[in-house]
């Protein structure tokens, strides 16, 4: 599904991603994890092709991404922060990227879902962070697409909706799908991921399932076993 | 390829339309179009005459076209960041996004200029006069200038992140073009007097959209003795009608490699 090769970043003089290697085979979700600046959302707009790598490869279903754009037309992506041109009416702005992806939707169902109804009407700069980010998940998800990049999705979110943003995504993985989260609520990463990627440094630093890392760090309860991560390392 | 080439082609038409709505929505691009209705029939009216307004026009043109065009790029690719980034995730090539809301702002200045100053002109009775050749001329070295300067506003927008200082490189830029330019080229003239001058000044004109409109105008409206040297060199070197060919060559010229660059800065950048 996606396969990074030696993956270099830097801005400027800050080296982001270093030698950094990833295989995900497909199928489940992966929570991709890592302290503040260890590369989690570089690393997912290098996917994207947002990002320029400075060095490495990248394909996503076996094509490289290089001078490449139609792969994204198999990536539903939720950016972190909600920000779209304030002027366009949240129904406008379904029906803009739905006109630019052409490809078949399920909004309908999605609005209903989230309670947008009222809002369809509505400026995007006058919503509230919260219904901003409802939004956003429909138009991530009202596309049927093998690969689903979601950025800090519970962000803003009641506990209402993120139950049904839960829901939805465990609907999605029975569809087979590849789902990658970042989050810092360990809460939803042990609820909701098959596995982790650990980022630190820019390099991967663990790769597997909650029950080996926990293993690994000799501790019992997950959030502990991801301090544990952070805090072997900074000894080291 | 020419199914990719076509469904590039397609999808910058379509940012295009989302950029030209979005900037017609705006209050400004109203304002823009106003304030050429009222010049123009200001002019008329104070004037009572087509061709003298053509030419109090063009002086006005020559230096607000630049500004207004300059300043709005600038403004509109910074503010549009969220825009961009959401269309940047989608199946969408870099260089039709980029291009596409280039076109998009371009487009939409221009017909508030074209429109705002045409409409005066057209219920002046500008179809029964001879200044329509002058006033045409007029219009598509102002659309040249719109095309020129956003282009240069998204090049300078595009390699500053910071938003303070892509306006100040912009502003400078505009100065620099509108007025210091002149400045030295007249200063280099007094300063070389004892030597031949003619080819630099032909050449130092060229480097400037600014003057080779102003050239361009002058040299159709046959007026090149009263405004100055540059007028003057062109008129003796080229004859007219050789002078309308290599000022609007170099007009092409000025707005092909700025987009250029922008398609090629898109292609390079990270969001």
């Amino acid at each position: 599904m996606i396969r990074i090769e030696n993956l270099h970043k830097k801005f400027g003089k800050n080296q982001v991603l270093s030698d950094l290697g990833l295989d995900i085979k497909g199928g489940g979700i992966f929570a991709v994890l890592g302290p503040n600046g260890s590369g989690k959302t570089t690393l997912i707009k290098s996917i994207l092709g947002m990002v320029v790598p400075n060095k490495g490869s990248i394909s996503v279903l076996d094509k490289s991404i290089k001078k490449n754009w139609k792969y994204r037309q198999e990536i539903d992506y939720l950016p972190q922060i909600a920000n779209f041109p304030g002027n366009l009416k949240v129904k406008e702005l379904i029906r803009m990227i739905k006109d630019l992806r052409q490809k078949e939707s399920k909004e309908d169902e999605l609005i209903k879902t989230f309670g947008l109804e009222t809002f369809l009407d509505k400026k995007l700069g006058t919503l509230s962070g919260g219904t901003k980010q409802k939004v956003n998940l429909v138009l991530t998800f009202m596309f049927d697409s093998p690969l689903i990049i979601l950025d800090e999705p519970t962000t803003g979110l009641d506990p209402a909706s993120l139950i049904k943003l839960k829901e939805l995504i465990l609907q999605e993985k029975g569809k087979g799908k590849t789902i990658l989260i970042t989050t810092h609520i360990m809460q939803f990463v042990e609820e909701m991921a098959d596995e982790i990627v650990y980022l630190l440094e820019g390099d991967i630093y663990f790769k597997g399932s909650i029950q080996q890392l926990m293993a690994n760090t000799q501790q019992t309860d997950f959030e502990h076993a991801i301090a544990a991560i952070s805090i072997q390392t900074t000894d080291a | 390829m020419p199914l990719r080439l076509y469904q590039s082609r397609r999808q910058m038409l379509k940012i295009l339309k989302y950029s030209f709505y979005d900037l017609m929505r705006s209050r400004w691009s109203y304002v823009y179009f106003l304030f050429y209705l009222a010049l123009g029939f200001v002019l008329l009216f104070l004037n009572n005459d087509l061709s003298k307004a053509v030419i109090t026009l063009m002086n006005v043109i020559i230096v607000l076209v630049p500004l207004i065009s300059t300043i709005f790029g600038v403004m509109y690719f910074y503010n549009s960041k969220e825009f961009t980034e959401l269309l940047l995730a989608q199946p969408l090539k870099r260089t039709s996004i980029f291009l596409g809301q280039y076109l998009g702002v371009a487009g939409s200045l221009t017909m508030s200029l074209v429109l705002g100053l045409g409409l005066p002109f057209v219920l002046y009775g500008l179809f029964k006069s001879d200044a329509i050749w002058d006033f045409s001329l007029l219009l598509i070295t102002g659309a040249f200038l719109t095309l020129i300067f956003t282009a240069l506003a998204f090049n300078i927008a595009i390699s500053n992140e910071n938003k303070i200082k892509g306006f100040g490189y912009a502003v400078l830029l505009w100065l620099f073009l509108a007025v210091i330019y002149d400045g030295l080229f007249l200063l280099s003239l007094i300063v070389f007097e004892e030597y031949p001058l003619d080819s630099f000044s032909l050449a130092a004109t060229m480097f400037n959209p600014i003057d080779l409109s102003r050239t361009l105008i002058l040299l159709k409206l046959d007026i090149s003795a009263l405004l100055g040297y540059t007028g003057a060199i062109f008129k003796s070197f080229f004859g007219t009608n050789l002078g309308l060919m290599i000022s609007i060559s170099m007009l092409v010229l000025w707005t092909i490699l700025p987009i250029w660059r922008l398609a090629y800065k898109s292609k390079r950048k990270d969001f």
